[in-house]
C-alpha cells in the first residue's frame, strides 16, 4: 500500500528523502526500544517479593553514549530539511508567475496572459511556476500533496509558492488552513500539461482543453460545473440551508431580496445572480459570492440553469 | 503506628460543604480529579461523534457547521479543562505536600480559590455551549473575529481558567521552596515534584500571555480594535506567535506531569533506584526552558520569514535530545530490576513506547522540508495524540491506578484493569497510527469530508475508537468498583514518602513532620565499587 502520494514536483524528490530518513531512524529507535521494554520485562520479572536488585544510579558511559547519538541523529534529520526547504524557497530565475486568490470557498488563478481560471490551475511541464498568492477573507493555505508544497494565505501581505511540476497529469489541491463551513469544499485541481498541450490551451480558449464536455447533455454538464466550479461549496442541491441558499427547488420560486423587492427566480435571474451576484441578495444571506463574469461561457451559465431546473 | 479509629482526609467531614469550602490539599486534587474526568468523558464522546462522521465520505450523523463544533469542542475542552489543569491541578495538589512531608501546600486557601475559578472558567464554557464556538481550540484569526459563534464567551472562560492555572503555579513553587520537611534536599527531591515544579514555573510564565491574546481577540470582536484583522489593519499572524508563545509551553504543562509519574512508577515497580536523577530533573527545567523558543514551528508555512523558520528548527531539534535522554533513563531503570507487571507499570511502559513514537513523529514535523508537506494535515492529529494521549494521558492512568490505594484506602481488581489497559492500548493505535499515513498521504485535517481513496483509512481509525471506548468503561467500572479489603499504608513497597502514612491520608498528613536520611528512591543494595 502507497503511503506517499505521487511525487510530481522537483521538491517532492527532497521531502521524501528526508520522510525516508527520518522513518528509517524511527522505526529502528522503536524497534530498539521497544525490543529493550519487552526483553527486560521478561529478563528481569519478579520472581520472588525479595530480590536482590542492585542499587545501579547512573553510568556515565551510557549517559554520555545517548545523549550524543540522539544529538547526532538530530542534526542529521535538521540538515536534509533545512537543505531541500533551502532550495524550495528560492525563486528561479525563469520562474513563471501566477496569481492565486483564497476566498471562501473558491481558488482563483490569474495568469500573466490575462486568463482567469478558477479551482482548476494549468501549469507546464517542467516549467518552474511561482504562485503570488493572497486571501480574500480569512486564512487559507494552499496545498498540493503530489507536489509537497504548501503555503498559507492571508489579506494583509502576499505569500509564495515555487514549484516545478515534472510529471503531467491531475492533481488534488486542498485547502489546510480551517476557514469556516465548506473548509474541506475548498477543492481544486492542479493540471501539468505538456509544452504543447499548455500552449494550446493558452492561446485558445480554456474549453479546447476540457473539450469532452462539449458533447454531453446541458443539465448533465451544468452538474459537472456545479462541483468543479465550487458552487458545491455553498448552495446545496437536497434543500439545506447554508451559507447561501439551496438550488432545491429553486426555479420557478418567489424570491425575496434584501432591498423589498422580489422577482420570481427565471432563466434570466439566474443568469443574473451568476454574473452580478451582489445585485439582488435573497433576504437571510450575505453579499459573499464572487462574479463568475469571464469564468463561464454562455454554454456553461445555460447547462447550469438546466442543470438546476432538474432539481425539484 | 496505623491507629484505625483516626480519621482519614475522607471521613473529615461530611456533606457538600465540608468539601467546598475545604482547604485540605487532598480534597481539593480529588475535586480537580472528578470535574477533569468529567470534562474528559464529555470531550472523548464529542471525539468519538467525529470519528463516527468519518465513517463514510460525505455528510454521515452531522452537519458540516455540527462537525466543526464538535472537533472546536473537543480540542478546546480536551486542552483548557482536562490537560492543562488535569495532572498537575489534580495529582499535584494530591501529592506534593505528602512527597516532600508538608501538612499543606503554603496557601491552602488560595488552592481552594484556585479550584473556584476553575469552576467559574469551565462553567463561562459551558455556558458558551448555547452557541458553541466553531473556530478550532486555536481560534485563529480572521475567523475567530469573524465567525457568527460565541467566540467570546469560550474565551473568556479561558482567560479565567488561565489565572486557575497561574494561582496554582506559584502555589507549588512557594510550597515547594519553603515546606520540604528537613533534609528533603533538592536532590532528595521526588522526579514528580520536580516536573510538577518545572510545569508551575510555565504555568506562571506563559499563561499570561494566552490571557492577554485572548483579551485582544475579545476586544476586536466587541470593540472593533484591529489588532489581527488585516481589513482594519492588524496582522493576523500575529495573533498565531502570540497564541503558540503559550500553547508551545503548554504543550509541555501537559507532559512534563506525566513524565513526573512515570518517573516514580518505574523504580517502584522496578525494585531500582531511577537512573539518571540529575539527568532526568534537570532535563525536566531544561525541556521547560527550551519550550518558550520553539513556538514558532507550529508556523513553517503561517508566512514568517525563512530565516525565523530555520532558527526554531534548530532550537525545536535541540528540545529533542533532553527528551530522548529521559526515555533511555527510564528503560535503564528496569535492567537488573525485579519486575511486577502491575496495571500502573503497564501503563508507564505503554507511555514510553507510545511517547517515543510521539517524539520520533515531531522530528518529521521539526524537519523544515517535511513539515511544508505534513503540516495541517492527519499526521500532525496523529503526532498530537500520540503525545498527549500516548504521553499524558497513559501518564495520567498510571497515576490514576499507582496513587489509588493511597487515595482511596482500597484497591481494585487488577486482572480486569489489565484488561482495559489492553483494550485502550490496542484502541488508541488502530485509531491513530492509521492516521499517520493518512498525513502522508496528504490528507488534510479539519475536513468534514474527504475523497474516497482515504475512506479505508479512515474507517479503520473509526473502528478503534469503539475498542476504546470499551476500554474506557470497563476502566471507570474497575476503578468505581473497589475489591473488599483495606489497602494499607504500602501495599507496592514504595520508599516515597506518601506511602508512610495511612491510606487514605489523616487529614494533616503527618503527626510529626518527618526527617529525611536518604535518597528518595533508595532501593536495591549498594555495590561497594563498580566495575
Amino acid at each position: 500500500m502507497n503511503w506517499l502520494p505521487t511525487s510530481a514536483s522537483t521538491f517532492a524528490e527532497g521531502v521524501d528523502f528526508t520522510l525516508w530518513l527520518a522513518t528509517i531512524i524511527s522505526v529502528i529507535s522503536c524497534i530498539l526500544i521497544g525490543f529493550l521494554l519487552i526483553y527486560f520485562v521478561i529478563k528481569y520479572k519478579r520472581k520472588t517479593d525479595n530480590d536482590p536488585t542492585p542499587a545501579i544510579t547512573h553510568d556515565s558511559f551510557l549517559e554520555t553514549l545517548w545523549t550524543i547519538i540522539p544529538t547526532i541523529l538530530c542534526i542529521v534529520i535538521f540538515i536534509y530539511g533545512y537543505v531541500y526547504y533551502d532550495q524550495y524557497t528560492v525563486t528561479p530565475k525563469n520562474a513563471v508567475e501566477i496569481n492565486v486568490t483564497g476566498k471562501r470557498w473558491i481558488w482563483t488563478f490569474d495568469y500573466s496572459n490575462g486568463k482567469k481560471t478558477l479551482n482548476d490551475l494549468y501549469v507546464p511541464i517542467n516549467q518552474p511556476i511561482r504562485l503570488v498568492m493572497q486571501s480574500d477573507d480569512v486564512l487559507h493555505s494552499f496545498f498540493v500533496p503530489a507536489f509537497r508544497v504548501k503555503q498559507d494565505l492571508m489579506g494583509n501581505r502576499y505569500t509564495y509558492i515555487n514549484f516545478t511540476a515534472t510529471k503531467e497529469g491531475v492533481y488534488d489541491l486542498y485547502c489546510t488552513e480551517y476557514c469556516g463551513a465548506s473548509h474541506s469544499n475548498m477543492l481544486g485541481k492542479v493540471h501539468v500539461l505538456s509544452k504543447a498541450e499548455y500552449a494550446l490551451w493558452e492561446d485558445g480558449s480554456a474549453k479546447k482543453v476540457k473539450s469532452a464536455s462539449a458533447d454531453i447533455p446541458l443539465d448533465k454538464l451544468g452538474e459537472q460545473l456545479y462541483t468543479k466550479n465550487g458552487c458545491v461549496a455553498c448552495h446545496s442541491i437536497d434543500g439545506s440551508d447554508g451559507i447561501a441558499p439551496s438550488w432545491k427547488a429553486l426555479f420557478g420560486a418567489k424570491r425575496a431580496f434584501t432591498d423589498g423587492t422580489s422577482a420570481v427566480a427565471d432563466e434570466n435571474y439566474i443568469k443574473e445572480s451568476i454574473l452580478y451576484p451582489t445585485e439582488k441578495l435573497v433576504t437571510g444571506y450575505g453579499p459573499i459570492m464572487p462574479s463568475y463574469k469571464g469564468l463561464l461561457d454562455d454554454k456553461e451559465i445555460t447547462a447550469i440553469i438546466e442543470y438546476i431546473k432538474t432539481l425539484k | 503506628m496505623s491507629d484505625t479509629s483516626e480519621t482519614n482526609y475522607l471521613d473529615n467531614g461530611k456533606g457538600f460543604a465540608s468539601w467546598f469550602y475545604t482547604v485540605d490539599h487532598k480534597r481539593i486534587g480529588v475535586m480537580y480529579l472528578i470535574a477533569i474526568g468529567i470534562f474528559f468523558i464529555i470531550a472523548a464522546f464529542a471525539s468519538f461523534l467525529i470519528r463516527w462522521e468519518h465513517l463514510t465520505p460525505g455528510e454521515g450523523i452531522v452537519s458540516a457547521h455540527t462537525y466543526n463544533v464538535l472537533f472546536t469542542l473537543h480540542g478546546s475542552m480536551m486542552v483548557f479543562l482536562f490537560i492543562v489543569p488535569g495532572v498537575a491541578a489534580s495529582f499535584g495538589n494530591f501529592l506534593i505536600p505528602l512527597m516532600i512531608g508538608a501538612k499543606d501546600v503554603i496557601f491552602p486557601k488560595l488552592n481552594l480559590y484556585s479550584f473556584w475559578l476553575y469552576l467559574l472558567g469551565a462553567s463561562i464554557f459551558l455556558f458558551a455551549l448555547a452557541a458553541p464556538a466553531d473556530t478550532g481550540w486555536t481560534f485563529y484569526t480572521p475567523y475567530s473575529i469573524d465567525s457568527g459563534t460565541n467566540v467570546i464567551m469560550i474565551t473568556l472562560g479561558v482567560f479565567v481558567l488561565g489565572f486557575s492555572s497561574i494561582l496554582t503555579g506559584i502555589n507549588f513553587i512557594v510550597t515547594m521552596h519553603k515546606l520540604r520537611a528537613p533534609g528533603m534536599t533538592w536532590d532528595r527531591l521526588p522526579l514528580f515534584c520536580w516536573a510538577a515544579y518545572a510545569t508551575s514555573l510555565l504555568q506562571v510564565l506563559a499563561t499570561p500571555v494566552v490571557g492577554i491574546t485572548l483579551l485582544l481577540l475579545i476586544g476586536e470582536r466587541y470593540f472593533g480594535l484591529g489588532f489581527f484583522d488585516p481589513a482594519k489593519g492588524g496582522d493576523p499572524v500575529m495573533f498565531q506567535h502570540f497564541f503558540w508563545f503559550y500553547s508551545h509551553p503548554a504543550v509541555y504543562i501537559m507532559i512534563l506531569p506525566a513524565m513526573g509519574i512515570i518517573s516514580e512508577v518505574m523504580p517502584v515497580f522496578s525494585r531500582k533506584p531511577i537512573f539518571g536523577y540529575k539527568a532526568i530533573a534537570y532535563s525536566s527545567l531544561a525541556i521547560a526552558l527550551i519550550s518558550f523558543l520553539v513556538w514558532g514551528h507550529h508556523m513553517f508555512v503561517s508566512g514568517q520569514s525563512k530565516l525565523v523558520n530555520i532558527i526554531f528548527s534548530v532550537i525545536t531539534f535541540a528540545v529533542a535530545v533532553p527528551t530522548a535522554i529521559k526515555v533511555f533513563n527510564w528503560l535503564w531503570t528496569m535492567y537488573k530490576g525485579s519486575i511486577e507487571l502491575s496495571t500502573a507499570m503497564l501503563y508507564s511502559l505503554a507511555f514510553i513506547f507510545l511517547f517515543t513514537i510521539g517524539g520520533l513523529t515531531g522530528l518529521f514535523l521539526g524537519a523544515l522540508a517535511v513539515d511544508v508537506h505534513l503540516h495541517d494535515t492527519y499526521f500532525v492529529v496523529a503526532h498530537m495524540h500520540y503525545v498527549m494521549i500516548g504521553g499524558t494521558v497513559f501518564g495520567f492512568f498510571a497515576a490514576l491506578h499507582f496513587w489509588y490505594p493511597k487515595m482511596w484506602g482500597v484497591m481494585f481488581d487488577e486482572f480486569k484493569a489489565k484488561i482495559a489497559f489492553v483494550l485502550i492500548f490496542i484502541g488508541f493505535n488502530v485509531i491513530f497510527f492509521p492516521q499517520f499515513i493518512l498525513g502522508t498521504l496528504g490528507m488534510p485535517r479539519r475536513y468534514f469530508n474527504y475523497a474516497p481513496e482515504f475512506e479505508s483509512l479512515h474507517q479503520l481509525s473509526t473502528y478503534g475508537t469503539w475498542i476504546i471506548g470499551i476500554g474506557f468503561i470497563l476502566m471507570m467500572y474497575t476503578l468505581l468498583k473497589p475489591i473488599p479489603g483495606e489497602a494499607g499504608p504500602n501495599p507496592y513497597k514504595s520508599l516515597s514518602l506518601e506511602w508512610s502514612m495511612d491510606s487514605p491520608p489523616p487529614p494533616l498528613n503527618f503527626d510529626k513532620i518527618p526527617t529525611i536520611t536518604e535518597p528518595v528512591y533508595n532501593y536495591g543494595t549498594k555495590i561497594e565499587k563498580e566495575s
